[in-house]
């Protein structure tokens, strides 16, 4: 049995990395490079393939093709006690039999590294709630895999947690893996998302990145929410397509468009609506002939549903910042938003993708 | 004063419906009392028989002593059937435990050609009548010209205790949490250590357990220990054959003294176990 660990560190590089159980392929040809350093994380919706990756990053699963290196050492099929990667299980996978400081010493012991005392209470005075994270994190390793470890968390906890686990990582200096389905935490500690969907990867960015120029209709609407209106590029105007969506013209900055033909999918954030009743100055793009059809007012904004000539409901989020009296139900209203928020999707895209609720998922918050 | 607000305010409830009331309250207690009688009556007789001063016959109250407790070995054979018993159980729950838990790693945690059906097979010296069970063996060892005696009654009691063995050892096996082995690889343990540092003494509640019912259906076999013994006695097939005579007060003693010595085993195991819940 060998036992001695590899001492590699760098970056993670994964090549054309594939995993199938039988029929059932998880992970489906994923290359992706983890810069050593980095706060990563990989998002996606229950069954997109990212713990079967994260389990194969640790050595619990071994990819069907592919291949795993840490630096210039390919770890593809070394064991799991072999590398220098650590996880966070989800509900932590604490040993009952052992007291916190043992499971926190576990890793060390094995090791057979002298000072565990020191070691340990160094650990514990880094990070807050022990059992959070400590028995991985104190072994310095390589690689830190976080496998949605605060899901069984309550919101306000997770936040803070989410906010200690960010500084933690800046502070030991490691690489964070983390795999979650929550958006909102993947942006709130991430440099650097991945959007996973059927075992590949959709996209992968800075969350800024992701949420003002999505190139899919999955992540537009896994990543927040997003509206978009079905239209076609009738034209140019310098570096921007004109597109025509059901008879009224909008602009689209060409380098925010990833449709590959004149069919299209214009996508706006709702909180880059701004709603004006008829008759007052707009500028930008303009959506004419909406009108209210349901408001919700939800303290920092009010949520407004408005239904186009066209039959589509748009949301629109307005800031309660303006002094400007809400608007009420059954107002005939104009849309209007700045060009440069516009996206494009391809138009033979499913524009409900990544948007159903999974009701596994919502178990699980 | 409060007197008479209490009168005024609570209903006048008619005796019958009262009763019925308590009882319905009451049910499961009552329930429970009556069955724990039931349960208990016969070991609270043999507890109270072992003070009896008896004499040769245990079977009427003559008077109460001491000396049954203070001599146990005083009946004739009493204490060298219980110490031929005591060894055939060490010897038998030691190999079946052994045994049967490799077993129950073995189906529990792995796949292979033939796995249900030694599922199956391991269930059967369950199921066998004991009866058939202990004279097929008889049979098996006179055919190897293997006389009956101490080796054979270990080897026959092995074969019955495996099975609820490896039943007790894998039902804890399939509640541990497979992410606790993993989190050990995860944490530098090759397999050996994740075997000696997790998953053995996560199962080692069930293998103890296993090995504590081992013991006791050893201890008390009858059937199967008469057909294979030859003139070996061990304690139940002492009290058997004294009953023609009249069952010793010593007996009752050691009975009683069994009854004892395993609640005080589980009731230390639940301390033990409840402290290590509330340090964890």
């Amino acid at each position: 049995m060998t036992k001695e660990s590899i001492s590699a560190k760098g970056d993670l590089r994964l090549t054309r990395l594939s995993k199938s159980y039988g029929d059932f392929t998880a992970v489906d040809d994923l290359s992706l490079v983890i810069p050593e350093g980095s706060f990563f994380a990989l998002l996606g919706p229950s069954g997109c393939g990212k713990t079967t990756t994260l389990r194969m990053i640790a050595g619990l699963e071994e990819p069907t093709v592919g291949s795993i290196h840490l630096g210039t050492t390919d770890i593809t099929t070394t064991k799991p006690y072999q590398r220098p990667i650590n996880t966070v299980f989800q509900n932590y996978a604490l040993f009952p039999h052992l007291t916190i400081f043992e499971n926190i010493a576990f890793g060390l012991r094995r090791r057979g590294i002298k000072d565990v005392d020191a070691a340990v209470s160094k650990v514990l005075d880094l990070v807050e709630l022990p059992h959070l994270a400590a028995r991985a994190i104190v072994n310095r390793p390589a690689l830190l895999l976080l496998d949605e470890p605060l899901g069984a968390l309550d919101l306000k906890l997770r936040r803070q947690m989410q906010i200690e686990l960010k500084w933690i990582q800046k502070e030991v200096g490691l690489t964070f893996v983390h795999v979650t389905h929550d958006q909102e935490e993947a942006m709130t500690m991430a440099d650097t998302i991945a959007v996973m969907n059927e075992g590949q990867i959709e996209q992968m960015g800075s969350p800024a990145d992701l949420y003002d120029n999505p190139k899919t209709a999955f992540v537009a609407n896994f990543l927040g929410q997003s509206n978009l209106i079905k239209g076609t590029i009738s034209g140019n105007d310098g570096d921007s397509h004109i597109v025509d969506l059901f008879g009224q013209k909008i602009s689209l900055q060409k380098n925010r468009s990833h449709a590959n033909d004149q069919f299209i999918y214009a996508g706006i954030r709702p909180e880059k609506f701004r709603i004006s009743r008829l008759g007052t100055p707009t500028s930008g793009n303009i959506l004419t002939g909406g009108h209210i059809e349901d408001v919700s007012y939800i303290g920092v904004s009010t949520q407004y549903q408005v239904e186009m000539p066209w039959g589509q409901e748009l949301m629109v989020f307005e800031q309660n910042d303006d002094g400007v009296a809400p608007f009420s139900k059954g107002e005939e209203v104009n849309i209007s938003w700045e060009p440069i928020f516009t996206f494009g999707l391809r138009g033979d895209e499913d524009a409900t993708a990544g948007s159903e609720v999974n009701p596994e998922e919502l178990d699980e918050e | 004063m409060s007197h008479k607000i209490k009168d005024a305010t609570i209903p006048h409830i008619p005796t019958g419906a009262r009763i019925s009331r308590w009882i319905g309250r009451n049910l499961i207690r009552i329930y429970a009392v009556v069955a724990f009688t039931y349960l208990f009556i016969p070991v609270a007789y043999t507890f109270a028989f072992s003070f009896n001063d008896s004499g040769k016959s245990n079977l009427i109250w003559k008077g109460f002593t001491f000396d049954n407790w203070k001599n146990p070995c005083g009946a004739p054979e009493v204490c060298s059937a219980l110490a031929n018993s005591i060894k055939i159980g060490f010897l038998a729950t030691l190999f079946s435990t052994i045994l049967g838990t490799m077993i129950a790693f073995a189906i529990g945690r792995y796949s292979f050609k033939g796995r249900s059906t030694s599922n199956l097979m391991i269930f059967l010296p369950m199921a066998t009548p004991e009866i058939v069970l202990g004279a097929s063996l008889l049979s098996l060892f006179l055919v190897f010209k293997i006389n009956p005696g101490f080796w054979p009654t270990v080897i026959a009691h092995v074969v019955f205790c495996i099975s609820f063995v490896v039943v007790t050892v894998k039902a804890r096996i399939a509640s541990l949490d497979p992410r606790l082995e993993q989190a050990a690889m995860d944490l530098y343990a090759n397999e050996r250590e994740t075997f000696r540092r997790v998953t053995l003494p996560l199962v080692a509640p069930g293998i103890a357990g296993a090995a504590l019912l081992a013991f006791s259906l050893s201890f008390d076999d009858f059937i199967i220990t008469n057909f294979n013994s030859g003139t070996l006695t061990t304690f139940p097939k002492f009290v058997y054959t004294s009953a023609a005579r009249g069952i010793p007060a010593q007996a009752n003693v050691i009975g009683s003294a069994m009854f004892f010595l395993a609640l005080a085993i589980v009731i230390t195991g639940q301390i033990v176990g409840r402290k290590r819940k509330v340090s964890a």
